[in-house]
């Protein structure tokens, strides 16, 4: 990357936390992505609105717990986290079930989004 | 026999397959197939139509790791590992529903 | 994988010799750790080790450089929050010496 271009890049999660490994391979992609000073966007979609959910408790399943991570993004300067508002209504979800700050958006408003990006990356 | 679903009914067909064919007995969710169980799922009123015909179970640990244990809907049995353990026992035959 | 013995007590590491269990951690393990990496310990040293563990006990991860000196900046002063101070203290880089001495993994985005 030359230095001085900013790129808009997007992450967009659609798989729930523990039953794959995607999610916490998305996290991790996006730890490291903020080193370089990208403009980085979050979307949490479909069932990926799950890893944002309140309350995980993963001690009985033998599995580490990232959730709490998400808090971290803003230290990383990731602050554009946005939620489909149709994934969460979906799921019996509003936004006060989520651990971060997030804009809620539409289907329609979020597709616009995307349109925009330099760079989507998918999990 | 003893259905086992471990996937997410918004992600996979596997919950509605299982739903389709499978003639009786019970049904175990566990890993992302939990995500049926809870309330205001789109899935919950297909579940809801299945408990006339099956004893349905969800695997509380699963629950708790997703933040769901407190929203599980009526009808649903949560178990532990043992009482996993215990269902496969019971049953003369199980399948997964991968 | 190999063994660190502190006080006739053996501690797991991995073979950078960072612990690969953070509950076992205490300051002896840190101490002994310091040691290994020529980091002889002060008050400064234990103020970011104790910042460390508090971080990853909130996040569950090890913080970034730039992220660690933004935050210890915040949380102890913003004389503290320069990497140069935090250079000082761990010259082969903070986040890789200091988050071993704390016990924690090495973190993510480390480079």
């Amino acid at each position: 990357m030359s230095e001085g271009t900013i790129k808009k890049f997007m992450f967009v999660n659609r798989k729930a936390p523990y039953g794959t490994i995607y999610a916490l391979e998305s996290l991790e992609v996006v730890l490291i992505t903020a080193a370089f000073d990208q403009d980085v966007s979050l979307v949490f979609l479909d069932d990926g609105v799950f890893q944002l959910k309140k309350g995980q408790q993963t001690k009985g399943i033998e599995n580490k717990n990232f959730s709490p991570t998400y808090r971290a993004l803003d230290g990383y300067d990731i602050e554009k986290l946005y939620v489909e508002a149709e994934s969460l209504a979906a799921r019996g979800l509003t936004e006060d079930d989520l651990l971060v700050d997030v804009t809620v958006m539409s289907r329609a408003e979020l597709g616009k989004l995307m349109d925009e990006m330099d760079v989507v990356l998918s999990f | 026999m003893l259905h086992i679903v471990n996937k997410s009914p918004a992600e996979r067909n596997a919950l509605e397959s299982c739903l389709r064919v499978a003639q009786g007995g019970a049904i175990l969710l566990i890993e992302d197939g939990v995500y049926a169980a809870t309330r205001g799922n789109a899935a919950e009123n297909h579940l809801r139509d299945a408990l006339s015909r099956f004893k349905v179970y969800a695997l509380a640990p699963d629950l708790e790791a997703r933040g769901m244990g407190d929203r599980v809907m009526e009808g649903v049995a949560t178990v532990d590992y043992g009482g996993f353990v215990d269902l496969v026992a019971e049953h003369k035959n199980c399948q997964s529903w991968l | 994988m190999a063994n660190i013995e502190v006080n006739g007590k053996s501690y797991e590491t991995d073979e950078e010799g960072y612990l690969v269990n953070l509950a076992e951690w205490n300051e002896d393990v840190g101490n002994y750790l310091a040691q290994t990496e020529n980091v002889a310990m002060t008050d400064q040293h234990w103020e970011v080790i104790n910042f460390l563990r508090d971080y990853y006990n909130e996040f569950q991860i090890a913080p970034a450089v730039r992220v660690l000196t933004k935050a210890i900046g915040k949380k102890l002063g913003p004389e503290k929050g320069t990497s140069q101070y935090l250079y000082d203290l761990f010259p082969y880089g903070p986040a890789k010496q200091a988050c071993k001495i704390a016990g924690l993994p090495k973190p993510t985005g480390c480079v």
